[in-house]
């Protein structure tokens, strides 16, 4: 029972970390590298308290305010990627630098607007309890009593089914579709694309924002749901920066994303499960960090073609410079 | 025939920038970054003119707010250097907040294991502690790089992550936790382990501007500094002409840690006389913006650290005046940044509006326009070269 309780937390752990990870990997596979995804979590992480608060103020507190959160969540995060994106593709700003920019972006955006909102809220923010509960475990009647399964299966908020399907989604997309090969062409090689008529600035933009979107989501999921409506400054702490390597350890494939992200789920709880004698609660906090090291390098030294990130990555597209 | 002709902006490669207009599109993009900071107080109902008056009175006006100012300038400042070293090689070193803080713990090794050193040998020693520790931990992503190029942005900014819990389990041990406290706080400094001051800031200014000096010439006119643009623009152009990439990729980075550890050493034993959780806080970032607003150029990161640090400080005194929150500088420094990363655009392009048929089927006009700037063209990738 004590391993499925386990389980349980590291999906729930997992959850948002496997949303911004899918997201960077449907930017990554149009051939932009961003990495600013800790500041579109931390905009999504914002804005969608900021909803949740206004539409509870205006309407009503529940399932609306969760819906109109989750919408702006994602508009949130496909804002700051359609920055990155504009200064990338268009502009065609160094990838690195603007997605780096974008993390510290977001990060003043969140702090910035986190800090006036609470003002406004008469010192801190907080949701109501209808709020919270659209956020907590999903009602599913008797399925969530069932036995082992409706433990491991039917026991989670509507954002953990709603990641995992978006990776099943999304890897369908990348394989079955004739949109998501012809993504992929761009970012393999966007001239050779463009040769072939496919709109490669169009492919990127879009992918570029809704990927966004998805870490917005992503960033929703530390605000709503791990710190429960209340606004935490620090409240996405690193997750947008585990995601962006999560995709390497999921060599940017959506399915692989999904057991990648509940090992790291389980690594920044494992310290609440299982106490190791003389480890110290303090040295636990590396875990999630070291093993990525380790996962790091172990992918660069066993490097196999279909590991690999995307030719173009990182690289701007100049068309008259075929 | 499609004689549906109709006005369309082209993009053409334009001709090297003189100076002077570099610098005049360079305080535009600052100015349309300012703008839309104003339309944001604007929006969250405070008159922009006042905070931006606030913010100039607030860092500059009295000697106490000049001096904070300035207390803020020499982290970034070199910080920005040290960001800059591995730039150049298109290393991405985003780990210069772990590297700070790992300099800034070594550099406590010395008062805490061997509190009976005379000051000066001690304060010495911690300096060196500092720079060879921030040296040695960007050299651990350094050596994975070369060997199998392990991902180093990832890396590096792991290591930000492993330092600090390093100094939160070091909080609690007792040797490091100060004296008659539960708290998990690490001792502060006494009076003999701490940097003089000169004309009443730390003497760590004089350090960051000779290293502005020194590291301008490194960069632009020693056998290293021509290695590292020669590695930084192609590492095969650098493998033909006999270099040895991994050797000059390792130095190179041991000095970028190295720098940060500095900074760590001059947090601690020249501002804050103690080490913190907040001993980095968030210098190694800020310190992308420096470098790149300054062009990687340590020279033009002088007033661009400046700058920076007039908004910070102004940015905390509109937060005890005006209610205005502090990280209204993070938020306006991102938005300088990206206006100047999309007007490097214009360097090289400009936008022209010329008549065109819409399927381009008069290939004739075509044709000119594109030998009319390929002249250009050419001259615009030698001047990047």
């Amino acid at each position: 029972m004590a391993l499925i309780n386990f389980i349980n937390a590291a999906i729930l752990a997992g959850t948002p970390l496997l949303l911004a990870t899918l997201g960077e990997i449907l930017t990554e596979k149009s051939g932009q590298l961003n990495l600013g995804v800790e500041g579109m979590m931390y905009m999504g992480a914002i804005a969608s308290l900021a909803a949740a608060w206004y539409s509870e103020q205006y309407l009503a507190p529940g399932a609306i305010a969760a819906v109109i959160a989750t919408v702006f969540a994602f508009l949130a995060g496909a804002l700051g990627a359609l920055i990155y994106a504009f200064l990338t593709i268009t502009l065609r700003a160094n990838q690195n630098v603007t997605g780096l920019t974008l993390s510290i972006f977001g990060t003043g955006f969140a702090k910035f607007f986190g800090e006036i909102l609470s003002k406004k809220a008469g010192g801190y923010i907080t949701c109501a309890e209808p709020t919270k509960a659209a956020f907590a475990k999903l009602d599913l009647g008797g399925l969530s009593e069932l036995p082992v399964l409706g433990k491991l299966i039917f026991s989670y908020n509507f954002l953990v089914y709603l990641a995992f399907s978006a990776a099943l989604l999304l890897a369908l997309f990348f394989r079955k579709t004739r949109v998501g090969l012809k993504l992929r062409a761009v970012g393999e090689d966007p001239a050779a694309a463009d040769a072939s008529a496919i709109a490669v600035i169009r492919y990127k933009y879009l992918a570029t924002v809704i990927g966004g979107g998805l870490c917005g989501l992503g960033g929703m999921y530390m605000s709503m749901v791990n710190q429960k409506g209340i606004w935490v400054p620090e409240c996405v702490s690193g997750y947008g920066w585990l995601a962006v390597a999560l995709v390497i350890f999921a060599t940017w494939s959506p399915l692989r994303a999904i057991y990648c992200a509940i090992i790291f789920g389980a690594l920044t709880i494992l310290s609440l499960y299982l106490q190791i004698p003389g480890l110290d609660l303090q040295l636990y906090g590396m875990l999630p960090y070291l093993v990525t090291i380790f996962v790091l390098i172990f992918t660069s030294i066993k490097q196999k073609r279909e590991f690999m990130m995307p030719k173009s990555c990182g690289v701007n597209y100049f068309r008259e410079e075929r | 025939m499609n004689n549906n002709r109709r006005l369309r902006w082209q993009l053409v490669k334009r001709r090297p920038l003189s100076q002077a207009k570099v610098l005049l599109l360079y305080l535009l993009a600052i100015f349309t970054a300012l703008l839309l900071g104003a339309l944001l107080l604007l929006a969250i109902g405070h008159n922009p003119l006042i905070v931006y008056k606030q913010i100039l009175t607030g860092s500059l006006a009295t000697p106490t707010a000049f001096k904070e100012t300035i207390k803020i300038t020499i982290p970034l400042l070199l910080c920005g250097i040290a960001v800059a070293i591995s730039f150049k090689l298109k290393f991405w070193n985003i780990g210069a907040e772990g590297q700070i803080l790992f300099g800034a713990t070594a550099a406590m090794i010395a008062p805490i294991y061997l509190p009976n050193l005379p000051s000066t040998l001690k304060l010495i020693l911690m300096a060196v502690l500092a720079i060879v520790a921030g040296g040695l931990y960007a050299l651990i992503p350094a050596f994975f790089k070369v060997r199998w190029g392990t991902n180093e942005t990832l890396f590096t900014l792991m290591l930000n992550y492993i330092a600090l819990q390093l100094l939160r389990f070091l909080q609690y041990q007792e040797t490091w936790q100060d004296i008659g406290t539960k708290f998990p706080k690490i001792r502060p400094l006494g009076d003999s382990e701490v940097l003089p001051r000169l004309f009443g800031v730390q003497i760590g200014w004089v350090i960051a501007l000779v290293l502005a000096v020194f590291f301008y010439i490194y960069l632009k006119r020693s056998k290293h500094g021509f290695e590292i643009a020669i590695v930084g623009d192609s590492i095969n152009t650098a493998k033909y002409s006999g270099m040895n990439v991994k050797t000059i990729i390792m130095r190179t980075i041991f000095i970028s840690g190295a720098v940060s550890g500095l900074v760590g050493y001059l947090n601690v034993a020249g501002t804050d006389y103690a080490l913190t959780e907040s001993t980095a806080g968030g210098v190694g970032f800020m310190a992308i913006t420096v470098a790149w607003l300054a062009a990687l150029n340590p020279l033009g990161m002088i007033p661009v650290a400046f700058g920076l640090s007039i908004l910070q400080k102004g940015s905390l005194s509109i937060q005890s005046t005006l209610g205005i929150p502090a990280s209204a500088a993070n938020l306006l420094s991102g938005l300088i940044l990206f206006s100047v990363l999309g007007s490097e655009f214009f360097r090289n392009y400009q936008l022209r509006l010329r008549r065109n048929t819409e399927t381009g089927s008069s290939g004739k006009g075509d044709f000119k326009a594109e030998t009319e700037h390929l002249p250009y063209q050419k001259e615009a990738r030698d001047g990047l070269n």
